[in-house]
């Protein structure tokens, strides 16, 4: 892990229709750091990731990706985004593959698409588990895979910095092994990862770094913050409102 | 074919065969976008400028094209800028456009609400060289930009947001594609008449979708359907003497009945052949595990 910071606010703040969201946050993220954005509803965690991208201005501060200003920064295809949804789907039906295929504009010349980049969109389904549904109809699948499709999309340009919002967010417990599967690759390989997450879950192993934000103010920046009650057990057991009938809790053996 | 031994049947053939490409291939991506209406509005801007080129005496198909052109891009601009109140704005630019076409007309010399009628439903027959010379080059703008540009007009439709992370010029790409759908809407006017355009720019589009799983492929269909009913409604109207622009739009829809139809029995035998494909995975019915033993039972 190197000292290079590949994201770095300053004193941002921003505001969502006159009400002000960010009220002056900081946050260092360096090269082959996982960092976790935490906070209740409201906190601005997913503003903060959406001034990052440009989506959302800033009213003040300053934002760096890979040490350029955001507003000359060009270099797109080193960030793989992954936005909050609950679909891939849009007006009209669209294939798995067209789908995460439009990630992988940001390395292609005016849109066209060469046989490396038709390789890179394959490996992308097979990281997250659906090349077998690479010509399916997104709007035929469930709500995990859906995310695993909108993380394949992110994946395609093979960045070195990975944002993402809320990524668990409704993910069966199937999807959500197969996700934290892919991260702990990703992480593996050196890529940098900004997470909002709403609870640490499954990912939690594989967090350095924990930024909790409440009322646009940064409450914590350090380890993952201590969990409490039944959570605070090691190994204990998560049942997983979603699990299918009959599936084991995942355990984690450290009780038995 | 005596049909194509007319000089105004060969120009109106020509103009339907070339709204019959360009109104699918820009209206799957309003459709994709959800903004499926977003063609009817820039026709009830188009009005003024048919009004407008009557009353200066210049072009209408060129002046409703810088006309609608305007307003695209003042709707484009209302969707960035007033998020909160853009569906009552744009209310006002569509009955404005309509209004304003109204007046325009009726003040030109001579001019009366007959004249609009040509535009407002369309009108084949009339279609003239110089009209025709128009329509080609717009719809040959049209094609180059929803073909050419397909990849990032389907990226920055399917999600603008995450378009904007690849790099994509996205603020570019939603004005060019307002551009193009009020080109679009110019092209159709004179075949279906700017009331009746924006079925053109949906149904097809709507019909496609019914059969397809892939975007390619809807858009291939799309196209193909919108070739068919313009072909057909125009041949129809020279043969039994009604309305083309009407003709053309009732064909799409029931082309869109008969393929949902016919998509029924199609999705059926897709989800079996997905069934079959996983069986394991995705057993078909729900049973009780033959271990459950008395302890499920209730007593009494």
């Amino acid at each position: 892990m190197s000292d290079e910071s590949v994201i770095s606010l300053r004193g941002v703040r921003a505001e969502l229709g006159s009400r002000p969201v960010l009220r002056g946050i900081d946050l260092t993220v360096r090269r082959g750091q996982v960092v976790a954005l935490l906070g209740a509803n409201g906190s601005g965690k997913s503003t903060a990731v959406r001034t990052i991208i440009g989506q959302v201005p800033v009213t003040a501060g300053e934002i760096e990706l890979f040490g350029t200003p955001r507003r000359r920064f060009r270099d797109w295809a080193r960030v793989g985004y992954v936005p909050q949804r609950t679909t891939a789907a849009g007006g009209v039906p669209a294939t798995v593959t067209e789908v995460v295929s439009s990630g992988r504009l940001s390395r292609a010349r005016f849109g066209v698409l060469r046989k490396a980049d038709h390789e890179a969109v394959r490996r992308a389904l097979d990281l997250v588990g659906m090349a077998d549904r690479a010509k399916d109809s997104v709007n035929a699948l469930s709500g995990g895979q859906h995310q695993r499709v909108l993380i394949a999309r992110a994946l395609a340009a093979e960045p070195e910095l990975l944002i993402m919002d809320e990524p668990m967010a409704g993910v069966d417990l199937a999807s959500q092994e197969v996700l934290a599967q892919t991260l702990r690759g990703q992480v593996a390989a050196g890529t940098t990862v900004l997470l909002v997450l709403h609870e640490l879950g499954p990912l939690e192993p594989l967090i350095d770094r924990a930024v909790v934000l409440r009322d646009g103010c940064v409450l914590h920046d350090g380890p993952p913050p201590e969990a409490v009650g039944q959570h605070a057990l090691p190994g204990h057991d998560h049942v997983h409102p979603h699990a299918p009938a009959g599936a084991e809790p995942i355990r984690t053996g450290l009780l038995s | 074919m005596e049909i194509l031994n007319y000089a105004f049947m060969q120009r109106a053939l020509l103009a339907a065969v070339l709204v019959g490409i360009t109104a699918p291939a820009i209206g799957i991506y309003l459709v994709q976008r959800r903004q499926a209406l977003m063609g009817d509005g820039i026709g009830h801007v188009a009005m003024t400028g048919v009004g407008l080129g009557f009353l200066l005496s210049w072009s209408p198909v060129w002046m409703a094209t810088v006309v609608s052109v305007l307003g695209a891009v003042l709707m484009e601009l209302i969707r960035w800028y007033g998020k909160t109140r853009g569906d009552i704005a744009l209310a006002m630019l569509f009955y404005g456009g309509m209004a304003g076409g109204v007046m325009f007309i009726n003040l030109a010399p001579g001019g009366s609400n007959a004249n609009l009628t040509s535009y407002l439903f369309g009108s084949l027959s009339t279609v003239s060289e110089s009209d025709v010379t128009a329509i080609c080059l717009l719809a040959a703008f049209v094609v180059l930009v929803t073909v050419g540009l397909r990849r990032q007009l389907f990226a920055v439709s399917q999600d603008e947001e995450f378009a904007r992370v690849t790099g994509l010029p996205v603020r570019a790409l939603n004005l060019l594609t307002a551009v193009t759908a009020a080109v679009t809407v110019t092209v159709a006017m004179r075949v279906v008449g700017l009331l009746l355009v924006s079925a053109l720019m949906v149904v097809p589009v709507a019909a496609a979708q019914q059969l397809t799983r892939s975007f390619a492929a809807t858009f291939a269909i799309a196209v193909a359907l919108g070739v068919s009913v313009t072909i057909g409604g125009t041949v129809t109207s020279y043969y039994q003497d009604v309305p083309p622009g009407a003709t053309i739009v009732l064909l799409t829809i029931g082309a869109f009945i008969l393929l949902s139809v016919l998509a029924a029995p199609l999705a059926r035998r897709r989800a079996r052949a997905l069934a079959a494909a996983q069986p394991a995975a995705d057993p078909a019915e729900c049973t009780i595990p033959a271990t459950r033993g008395a302890a499920d039972e209730v007593g009494v």
